[in-house]
């Protein structure tokens, strides 16, 4: 427990060691996150688009 | 009268794979390639964190804060060489219209915008507790700023033209035009007197630090160049599906998932 301590103080850095490496993380975890939910979006929309052009053009008034 | 006295068959072939061959291609070859580069650059991040927050000793001046370097110097090194990838992207463009250019400085600039912002803010952490300030205006921590407001300015500028190909070639032009601020960045702190130090790395010159301090930071850069292009080709892939979106191939894959 004491090791633990002294590890998370860092000699009295801690608060700026722990932030810099927090700060990364989520800019980090932004990065990859970011691109799975482009992803997602750009290709439901482009079903959506697909969908709609597979229906015949009459269809609406029936 | 023609330049070029090619076949019609060889400019129909060209011009194909021009259009749609490369994308395809680089979707293909980069969907196989991936997954390695997560591994390579998650393994090689993970084992730099555990190093440098556990293992690397205390620095016999800064004490502890000495363990940002770790996450700083690799965030600066990328931020900059990213910066100079991006720049050999458009002008690849410009010069030969290749489309998959395009989609390589577009998918580049939001991810060093992010790691210039990491570079200046770790740099920012780091050097309360060692100059006793967040911040100078000194000339290296200015073009590091400059270099942040490059990158959002090419995003800035894509989204405000709604032509694609002339989106393309004015984003390739400011990037262009950018990259004088690179040797600023690399020079300033030879050129001016400025509090930050030196480079702790050069090419071909013995680090002037121990062993036990500098292997853990080149495994640190490494793994950011890993991350970087992983992140790159990833948006790429979704940007390539996007531009596509016409073509059969592309069709037939959202159709299938």
């Amino acid at each position: 427990m004491n090791n633990l301590t002294t590890f998370i103080e860092m000699g009295g850095h801690g608060l700026y060691i722990w932030s810099a490496y927090g700060i990364t993380a989520v800019v980090f975890a932004y990065n990859i996150v970011r691109p799975i939910l482009m992803r997602k979006e750009i290709i439901s929309a482009q079903r959506r688009l697909l969908q709609q052009q597979a229906k015949p053009a009459g269809k609406e008034n029936s | 009268m023609r330049f070029f006295s090619l076949p019609d068959y060889q400019l129909i072939m060209l011009n194909w794979f021009h259009r749609l061959g490369a994308p395809r291609s680089f979707y293909e070859i980069s969907g196989r390639l991936l997954p390695v580069l997560w591994v390579l650059s998650g393994l090689s991040i993970l084992t730099g964190v555990i190093w440098s927050l556990g293992f690397v000793p205390e620095d016999y001046q800064q004490g502890n804060s000495v363990r940002i370097m770790y996450i700083h110097v690799p965030a600066a090194i990328v931020a900059q060489s990213g910066y100079a990838m991006m720049a050999v992207a458009g002008a690849v463009f410009l010069i030969w219209r290749i489309k998959i250019a395009d989609v390589a400085l577009q998918c580049a600039a939001p991810i060093g915008a992010s790691i210039t912002f990491l570079a200046l803010v770790t740099g920012a952490i780091w050097g309360k507790p060692t100059w006793g300030t967040w911040w100078v205006w000194d000339a290296r921590l200015t073009s590091t700023l400059v270099l942040l407001f490059l990158y959002l300015g090419i995003i800035a500028l894509r989204s405000a033209m709604e032509n694609r190909e002339s989106a393309g070639r004015a984003t390739a032009m400011l990037a262009l035009v950018g990259v004088v601020n690179l040797p600023i960045i690399k020079y300033s702190v030879d050129w001016w007197f400025t509090l930050h130090q030196p480079s702790s790395f050069s090419l071909g010159e013995k680090p002037a630090m121990p062993a036990e301090m500098w292997i853990p930071l080149l495994v640190m850069v490494l793994g950011y160049y890993l991350f970087f292009f992983t992140l790159w080709a990833t948006r790429m892939r979704v940007e390539i599906l996007n531009r596509e979106f016409r073509t059969d191939w592309v069709q037939r894959l959202v159709v299938g998932s």
